[in-house]
């Protein structure tokens, strides 16, 4: 199984944006066992639901034929933590992308309830930089299967893309 | 209006502390991004980034850092660069002091030829023209 931390995609812009969400639940063992007896949601997994949502789109923008890797974490911040029964928000948005990479400015929400009351409340920010690995400057060969975007990825991402109706050219 | 030399070079160095998470002061003009600052390949295309934002620029791929050259067997032989490659270089990056390269051009040392002095004066030759 490969590891997703997205449940969904609620928008898809392609080359611009992308906004995916994740239900928090205390079905989740990592809950339980991040800090035992007071579940949050770990923050280096924010991160990597937002490398997801982000390299998804980095991806896209290639039309997923660039190996596509998380290779620096610029900034990350967190101001508040995120319990079970809430949902995560993940907005990714490309500053810029060009042959060897892209960078990314990534702003994390949380929805939840207030005295009964739906609201949607800031988390943190995230900003990252991806590599085509491929057209890396460091010059290093890699597989020419690409092992980023495979099979059991791209029938992952046919379902989100079927949701939305993401047309991806080429 | 031209920029000046000492305009473009305070921005640089806003520019790297903030890429490579270094302090400002050691942020010299003779500093080697790769060897002094810690600069790994990623941060080069961070670097690219936020110059071209900053100063409003575009970088083509190949043109700050010619790494196409590095692949062209009539411009690298037993991993030193040949005299043609030195003279390809050269034709492409008047902005670098390319002289210590030329006396010992072992390609592991290239990067050694990016201080924050090349970055300036290829940001100089960007944006006055």
């Amino acid at each position: 199984m490969r590891w997703i931390w997205i449940d969904r995609f609620e928008k898809f812009e392609l080359n611009v944006a992308a906004t995916a969400v994740k239900n928090v639940s205390l079905a989740e063992e990592h809950l339980h066992d991040h800090i035992p007896g007071f579940p949050v949601m770990p923050a280096s997994l924010m991160i990597e639901g937002m490398a997801q949502t982000a390299g998804i789109l980095v991806g896209a923008a290639r039309q997923f034929q660039e190996k596509v890797i998380l290779a620096k974490i610029g900034r990350a911040t967190f101001t508040r933590l995120v319990r079970p029964g809430e949902q995560l928000v993940y907005a990714a948005r490309i500053v810029n992308v060009n042959e060897t990479g892209a960078a990314i400015e990534g702003v994390i929400t949380v929805r939840t309830t207030v005295g009964g009351a739906a609201q949607e409340v800031p988390v943190g920010s995230v900003d990252m930089m991806f590599s085509h690995i491929d057209q890396n400057m460091s010059g290093m060969k890699f597989p020419d299967f690409n092992f980023v975007f495979n099979s059991q990825f791209m029938e992952l991402f046919e379902t989100y893309r079927r949701e939305l109706n993401i047309q991806i050219p080429g | 209006m031209p920029m000046t030399q000492e305009e473009v070079y305070a921005k640089v160095k806003e520019v790297l502390t903030q890429a490579l998470a270094v302090d400002a002061e050691e942020v010299t003009p003779e500093a080697k991004l790769s060897e002094d600052l810690g600069a790994e390949s990623i941060d080069y295309l961070d670097i690219t980034f936020q110059l071209e934002k900053t100063f409003g620029i575009k970088i083509p791929k190949d043109e700050l850092l010619p790494q196409d050259l590095f692949s062209k067997p009539e411009f690298v032989s037993n991993g030193k660069m040949t005299a043609a490659g030195i003279a390809e270089l050269k034709s492409r990056m008047a902005f670098a002091d390319l002289s210590k390269f030329e006396a010992d051009p072992d390609v592991n040392k290239f990067r050694d030829v990016f201080t924050v002095d090349t970055l300036v004066k290829y940001v100089l030759s960007k944006v006055n023209g």
